[in-house]
């Protein structure tokens, strides 16, 4: 059991519009019944309603792993990072600490470290991940690169992330505008962060400044 | 008489508490007994869902990737829903209110309840005659029940009196539609959003009130399509759209006429369309003359250049999809609104076609289904006139009455609170219906149920309205029943039963059956199940205009839903309105729309202003809406406990200038005053609002609810109360309320 190379992930911010769908979702997989491992949040809630859902991207070199001393964390063949081994999972955090995209959770009430492992129970039998089944707006996409250059010819898939020195190329893709992704060879989290969320505002001067009653 | 019980102890037993998974819902791996193809509960999209069924439980759900309009998504009300049955708060008995009770309400055994309600009904109807005693309904029941509920009020209990709470929804939609094309359902079916090169969404907060619409605006959007979003607020849609209109709440008439003034005068105009499919255009035209794009931008509040923006798209474009939904139909102008909306779809010429879409995004889960078969007051089945002499002959012969046996049309649902509270309606049954918490002015509305001499709710929760009841009688979840309901797109499809009624409840059409019985009026209330109810609906609806004669389950089953029109059992259904050469059977063969000359109609909608406009006293607008996580008057979705986590309470929106002006910052508590009500919650201070404007969602009961802020103002036409644009006025709150 394994999942197929022709099925891939992508995530596309753009059209994410915060329901939550894939964080209740997620709570529903049979290997982390009740735990939801995606995490969904504002980017700054007071300019924008811009929200970006977080899953594991599944690091070709999983930094997770790399600084596990307990060697809990396993990437199997098919590319997935596997959530932490019971057995073999110390609590020790260091996980949490290092992933870059801050997916890793630590569950104290099991002393276990969990995360998304692409809903392995249900990739691995040719099905998609619970997430990407029910997203509404389809940020979560599950499926062929073919379907996907085909279906958003205007944004294209990069799978390569500069953190400070660090680069990390991953098997989930993030898809960018296409004229983006034309120009760069990865995508700069770190300045990413440093610029916010796109504004919209609603830049109306519509308060009458004499205006009474407002107490 | 019927004071609301609101005790500790009532709280306890009934709820609502927050459901969360355990047992075999928590348990991994385990290996259903059945896995059901049905929908989701909640809204008019009616997303495919299989639950997953173990010993008489509804266990969790599977995607139901097959059904083609939601291929698997769900919002996350669809993801929980499974949490609503099994739930501790479930009505298992019936109830008679008791003060002498802790919790105020006794059990009954239910027998004995019916016979109470059908005594009380003979009681009230003799003293006071047939009229006295009221139902209310709702648009989430199956067409069969709604049908059923019409056809007790005129046939059983011969009251005038029904309506459902549809009309705080679909009506003024609904009565647009009817006088400009003749017909209440959406034009096209949602495939037709990928065939638009412009996409014009008024007052629709797409992204959390019919999520998965999301997908199909994105998938046109990524082939090429434009988004226009005209709202006062950036919700999630918006966010990312071409042109973003932030319209001055209850302003939307005047910026449908200020775009059609443009489209005359840029001749942006389908001659050919206007000449030979429609009638009336020159008195729009004359009416849309002034409406200039200086006049328009003053009185709408959108920048001018964005009108010439948004007007030079719409007329120039070659294919278009336009919808709407609730925030330009809750207005005592809704209907104008709305036909204000058709006119520039009208002008276009776009419509009858794949790239010529338009439709309101209908909000109940059977919105649509339930508005066409006789549970609104003026309504009969097959979406006929219950004042039209033909229509009332050919329903009578169904039910076999005789016509002047039935009554006529009765009064709106906030008509029939007005008459309760001034003593003319004596008696109520509600099913499927909160509106103590869903109704605007609600604590008017809460006085008046105080009144009643006797009030029966049947629900499978104890909500905020049954609190008041005098016998409250257990009724069915959706997964304990089946019928069919018609979703956004006016596809007919089959809600399947997944479990049993636990307990003493019944599925609600047998507790109407029951009742009948009681009263010893059973003749036409004698079903064995749905399907009969159904078939005799597909009679009663055949030759109207929403015709279900040739819908059967099967075939539902078969073509994964079936759209009416569909006059006999070799139709395939029509899933778009108003082709060339179509045939309805008002026309006739004359042309495509449901006149008699085959033609839509232009309509006259001029801008009036809200009922109540802000002044020096209540300077600020209120609007109101709904949350993703939360549906209507929460009823179910506040006791599903990981929605309930997603957003527990409602809070204020508002711009930073506003927020600065009255001296508050995010998370402050505010107090929101109307000339009804107050309400204090905290504030989200956001820059994605009007600054004139706040918001509030509405699914929350006791002081954290909105309604009790907003005017039951209605539209003359529709009936519609106008919940998107109220006076208020704001401050600091002197303290933080208690957390009841």
């Amino acid at each position: 059991m394994s999942v197929p190379g022709h099925m891939e992930f992508f995530v596309d911010p753009s059209r994410c519009i915060g329901c939550q769908s894939c964080v209740q979702a997620c709570s529903e997989c049979d290997t982390h019944k009740g735990q939801s491992m995606i995490h969904l949040e504002y980017v700054e809630r007071s300019v924008s309603t811009q929200t970006t859902p977080v899953i594991c991207m599944h690091c070709d070199s999983p930094t997770c792993a790399e600084v596990c001393p307990a060697d809990a964390i396993k990437r199997t063949a098919d590319g997935v990072v596997q959530s932490a081994r019971k057995p073999r999972c110390i609590a020790c955090n260091n996980c949490v600490l290092a992933c870059p995209f801050g997916v890793p959770k630590m569950m104290v009430e099991f002393d276990l470290m969990m995360k998304c492992d692409m809903c392995y129970d249900r990739t691995s039998v040719g099905k998609k991940p619970m997430c990407a089944s029910v997203c509404p707006s389809q940020a979560l996409f599950f499926g062929t690169r073919e379907q996907i250059e085909q279906s958003r010819p205007n944004a294209a898939p990069l799978n390569r992330f500069q953190f400070g020195n660090q680069e990390i190329t991953t098997k989930v893709n993030m898809m960018v505008p296409a004229t983006h992704a034309a120009r760069v060879e990865h995508i700069d989290v770190a300045a990413a962060l440093e610029s916010g969320p796109t504004e919209r505002r609603v830049a109306l001067s519509v308060m009458d400044p004499g205006q009474q009653g407002v107490r | 008489m019927a004071q609301a019980i609101d005790n500790t102890a009532l709280l306890e037993k009934f709820g609502p508490h927050g459901a969360f998974s355990t047992g075999l819902r928590l348990a991994a791996n385990v290996e259903p007994d059945r896995v059901v193809n049905t929908h989701c509960c909640f809204c008019g999209q009616q997303c495919g869902i299989q639950l997953k069924v173990k010993d008489n439980e509804v266990i969790g759900f599977e995607p139901w990737f097959d059904f083609p309009f939601s291929r698997g998504m769900l919002c996350p009300k669809g993801v929980k829903r499974y949490l609503q049955g099994s739930h501790p708060d479930r009505l298992l008995h019936a109830y008679q209110r008791d003060p002498s009770a802790p919790e105020g309400f006794r059990e009954l055994g239910y027998e004995r309840a019916v016979e109470q309600v059908a005594g009380a009904i003979s009681r009230i109807q003799r003293e006071h005659g047939p009229d006295a005693f009221a139902i209310l309904t709702g648009a989430s029941l199956t067409t069969e029940k709604a049908y059923l509920m019409g056809k007790f009020a005129r046939v059983c209990l011969g009251t005038a009196n029904i309506d459902y709470n549809g009309r705080l929804c679909m009506v003024s939609a609904a009565a647009g539609n009817k006088k400009a094309f003749g017909i209440d359902r959406a034009a096209n079916p949602w495939d037709d959003i990928l065939h638009a090169d412009m996409i014009w969404i008024s007052g629709a907060n797409v992204a959390e009130c019919a999520p998965i619409t999301t997908d199909y605006v994105w998938r046109a959007r990524d082939l090429g399509a434009k988004i226009i979003v005209v709202d006062p607020r950036i919700t999630p849609i918006a966010r990312t759209c071409d042109l973003f209109l932030p319209v001055k709440p209850g302003r939307d008439i005047a910026l449908f006429n200020g775009i059609l003034h443009l489209m005359i005068e840029r001749d942006w105009l389908d001659h050919d369309f206007i000449q030979n499919q429609t009638v009336g255009f020159d008195k729009v035209a004359e009416c849309v003359n002034p409406w200039t794009p200086a006049r328009t931008a003053e009185v709408t509040g959108i920048p001018e250049r964005l009108i010439h923006q948004a007007a030079e798209w719409w007329g120039t474009a070659k294919s278009s999809f336009l919808m709407h939904a609730r925030g330009i139909e809750h207005h005592s102008h809704g209907v104008q609104n709305v036909l204000g909306a058709i006119n520039i779809v009208l002008a276009s010429g776009r419509i009858g076609r794949e790239g010529g879409g338009y439709a309101t995004i209908t909000g109940q889960g059977n919105g649509q289904g339930g508005r066409e078969h006789g549970q609104k007051c003026d309504q009969l089945p097959g979406a006929r006139d219950i004042s039209n002499p033909e229509h009332r002959d050919y329903i009578a012969k169904v039910w076999g009455i005789k016509p002047e046996e039935m009554p006529g049309p009765g009064v709106d649902a906030y008509e029939i609170i007005r008459k309760i509270d001034s003593g003319e309606i004596r008696g109520l049954l509600s099913i499927c219906f909160n509106p103590k918490i869903s109704l605007p002015d609600n604590n008017f509305v809460a006085r008046a149920l105080d009144k009643l001499d006797f009030y029966v709710a049947i629900d499978f929760f104890l909500n905020e309205t049954a609190r008041h009841a005098d016998i409250v009688l257990p009724g069915s979840l959706h997964e304990e029943d089946e019928g069919v309901v018609t979703q956004i797109e006016g596809r007919v499809i089959k809600i399947n039963k997944a479990v049993e009624c636990p307990g003493e409840a019944r599925q609600d059409w047998r507790i109407i059956q029951d009742i009948a019985a009681a009263l010893d009026r059973p003749h036409g209330f004698t079903f064995t199940e749905p399907k009969e109810i159904f078939d005799e609906l597909r009679t009663a609806s055949r030759g109207g205009v929403a015709d279900y004669s040739g819908i059967t389950y099967e075939k539902i089953d078969n073509q994964y839903g079936v759209f009416w029109p569909c006059p006999s059992e070799d139709h395939p259904g029509t899933p778009r309105l108003f082709e060339p050469g179509s045939w309805n059977p008002v026309a006739k063969g004359a042309g495509p729309f449901y006149f008699p000359d085959g033609k839509a109609r232009f309509n006259v909608a001029d801008y009036t202003p809200p009922a109540e406009d802000v002044d020096s006293e209540f300077p600020i607008m209120l609007t109101t809406g709904r949350v993703v996580s939360q549906f209507l008057s929460g009823t179910q979705t506040r006791r599903i406990g990981p929605l309930v986590e997603q957003f527990p309470e409602p809070r204020i929106e508002m711009h930073p200038q506003l927020a600065e002006r009255i001296g508050v910052v995010d998370g402050d508590w505010v107090t929101t005053e109307s000339r009804r009500g107050d309400c204090t919650l905290q504030a989200l201070v956001v820059t994605t609002i009007r600054p004139d404007t706040v918001f509030i969602p509405y699914h929350w009961p006791g002081r954290k609810s909105a309604n009790q802020l907003t005017i039951s103002a209605q539209d003359p036409i529709s009936k519609i109360p106008e919940y998107k644009v109220c006076a208020v006025r704001l401050r600091k709150a002197e303290r933080v309320p208690d957390a009841k």
